[in-house]
């Protein structure tokens, strides 16, 4: 590539972090502004914090999303993984098209038809078989572990392509049955993907604002919908407070996250030649 | 043997108590690890269109839930009149559906312009740079996209960040109307949008054979030109795929519009919404719905082909 080219890309790259990051930063900087107008500074102040810490309503929603994400993903984690499995590992079986178009429609599906879809079910199962009883947490969670899924089955997809299958014949050969080599062999080498599914599917849980209002019942206000009524109403200096929080609590989990896959993916491969070395000894 | 084996790991006998309960009714545990994602999908997101579909053939009634499929002399009836009427009739809707496509194709073309020339960046860049700048695109992505757009309220308000600046640096006069209009859609659009985009760009780039563009140049051909002929065609599922991870969800967005938009904003997400929280008229946000996606079947089908295309290359 030619010098001038690169500059230009260089300009680029720095244009569009700052692009990226303005927003994110100009939250956080004047969240720690005393002023009650959003955007005039009148000096550092952690006072929107206290404010927040006093705020009943932000409070418990961000409770009830921490809930309801926790059990979304969960739940989506268990059937993402199985169907990323299914999706590698059995290549052709009846409705085998159909499924791989459901498990990645909903990650680009426009939510408010998500929503609207799923509210409609709900109401007509409730007409014919009595459950789930009117809206609320299960309808939420059901909602959420849906559309999580397909993030999870994504990342496991992924993963289960370039799985080495030889420790699993190993397995085999000395006599596990798929059960326990699944089990026992499978999932501990995926296992860094999975807690990463278990993430993405946790903070897309967490974030959803309009899928939660279609599906959502009285009493269940989550932390999104809490700030967008408040949003709406115009800037608050609590919701950058609050946002500020968000992007520190996920800022140092990614980091860590991260890090942490890392250092098990190095290690695992360290097993993996000591195993086959020993292995190979032996023969 | 055991390559064979693997293959079909089912055709082992299953253990325990299950697997002779689950052999003795004829169920492989092939087909029961298949059965379970596959049920719940077919439960949870194909037949809720169905339903969609089947709503929006209804009348709307007075009730709980308000429609019916019955008219007022009790029969059963097909309703396509009332909400599919309403929806070629009414200005208002062909006006916000056209609207979305168009505003969600540019901002699909804008993602790609910003998007390309940074993807193409940092696939070029070192190996430990690389994870880094990756990692500084991811992270916003797993912040809040609400609170992100809710932080452009504060850069685009008349008395915000960008007018606040451009007045003291007396490049302005007064200050310029930026929040409530089209443009803060198509910004809060391709801000929210940029990520997907890149990624995808990123990953097909970063395979790229590079010894194909040395080639090029050893010919004799400029390096602008071997950008269009051979990096540009050969990236075209990444294009393909990051462009349909914007178009797609972007046509029915309802936020954006919703909080960074005008009255004049007329996108079918804020439509659909109104129908159905403010108008309580469910067939016709059914209706409104159905068309949506009507429009989107050829892009959702380019973007499960492009998917599956860029995942094989992956094993």
């Amino acid at each position: 590539m030619t010098n001038r080219l690169s500059w230009f890309i260089i300009f680029w790259l720095v244009a569009v972090f700052a692009f990226l990051y303005a927003p994110i930063i100009s939250v956080i900087v004047y969240s720690f502004n005393s002023s009650k107008l959003v955007t005039v500074w009148a000096g550092w102040s952690l006072k929107w914090y206290g404010e927040l810490a006093k705020d009943r309503q932000i409070i418990d929603a961000a409770v009830l999303s921490l809930e309801i994400a926790a059990i979304s993903a969960t739940l989506a984690t268990i059937l993402g993984t199985i169907a990323g499995y299914v999706l590698v590992r059995f290549p052709k079986f009846l409705g085998r098209t159909a499924f791989s178009g459901m498990v990645s429609a909903p990650l680009v599906m426009p939510e408010v038809i998500t929503g609207l879809s799923m509210l409609l079910l709900f109401i007509s199962m409730e007409q014919a078989i009595g459950w789930p009883q009117g809206r609320g947490l299960t309808t939420v969670i059901i909602a959420h572990t849906t559309f999580t899924l397909s993030y999870v089955a994504v990342v496991m997809r992924s993963r289960f392509l370039v799985l080495d299958l030889s420790l699993e014949e190993a397995a085999q050969d000395l006599g596990a049955r798929p059960l326990k080599v699944f089990f026992v062999i499978t999932l501990p080498i995926v296992a860094p993907a999975i807690v990463s599914g278990w993430l993405l599917g946790f903070t897309i849980s967490l974030d959803d604002l309009v899928i939660t209002s279609f599906t959502n019942g009285p009493g269940t206000s989550t932390l999104p919908m809490v700030v967008f009524s408040k949003v709406r109403l115009g800037l608050d200096p609590k919701i950058n407070a609050l946002a500020t929080i968000i992007i520190a609590i996920v800022s140092i989990g990614v980091i860590i996250a991260i890090a942490h896959m890392r250092r098990v993916e190095r290690q695992r491969q360290r097993d993996e030649q000591m195993a086959i070395r020993a292995i190979a000894a032996k023969a | 043997m055991a390559a064979t084996d693997i293959a079909r790991p089912s055709r082992l006998p299953a253990s325990g108590w299950i697997g002779i309960l689950l052999h003795r009714l004829g169920i492989s545990g092939r087909s029961l690890v298949i059965a379970i994602p596959f049920l719940w999908l077919l439960l949870y997101f194909f037949l809720p269109f169905l339903i969609v579909l089947k709503v929006s053939l209804a009348f709307i009634t007075i009730a709980q839930p308000p429609y019916t499929h019955f008219d007022s002399a009790g029969n059963f009836v097909l309703n396509i009149g009332d909400s599919y009427g309403r929806l070629v009739s009414d200005a208002l809707y062909i006006k916000a559906y056209l609207n979305s496509l168009m505003v969600a194709a540019i901002s699909t073309v804008l993602c790609l312009l910003i998007g390309y020339p940074f993807a193409y960046g940092i696939a070029r860049s070192g190996p430990s740079m690389r994870n880094i700048l990756l990692m500084l695109v991811i992270l916003p992505f797993w912040t809040s996209f609400l609170i992100r757009v809710y932080a452009w309220i504060g850069l685009l308000k008349n008395n915000g960040l960008i007018n606040d600046f451009l007045l003291w640096t007396g490049i302005i006069d007064s200050p310029i109307g930026m929040m409530n209009t089209n443009f803060a859609v198509y910004l809060g659009i391709v801000y929210s949008y940029l990520p997907f985009m890149i990624l995808p760009l990123y990953a097909n780039l970063e395979k790229m054979d590079v010894s194909l563009l040395e080639a090029a140049t050893d010919l004799g051909c400029k390096p602008l030109k071997a950008f269009f002929l051979i990096t540009v065609p050969l990236s075209v599922p990444g294009i393909v795929a990051g462009s349909m991870l914007v178009f797609i969800p972007a046509v029915g967005e309802y936020v954006i519009p919703e909080l960074l938009g005008g009255p004049s904003s007329l996108m079918i997400g804020r439509v659909l919404w109104g129908e159905f929280f403010s108008n309580r008229d469910w067939p016709t946000a059914s209706a409104v719905a159905i068309a949506v996606l009507l429009a989107l079947v050829v892009p959702l089908m380019l973007y499960q082909k492009y998917q599956d295309k860029e995942l094989e290359k992956e094993a």
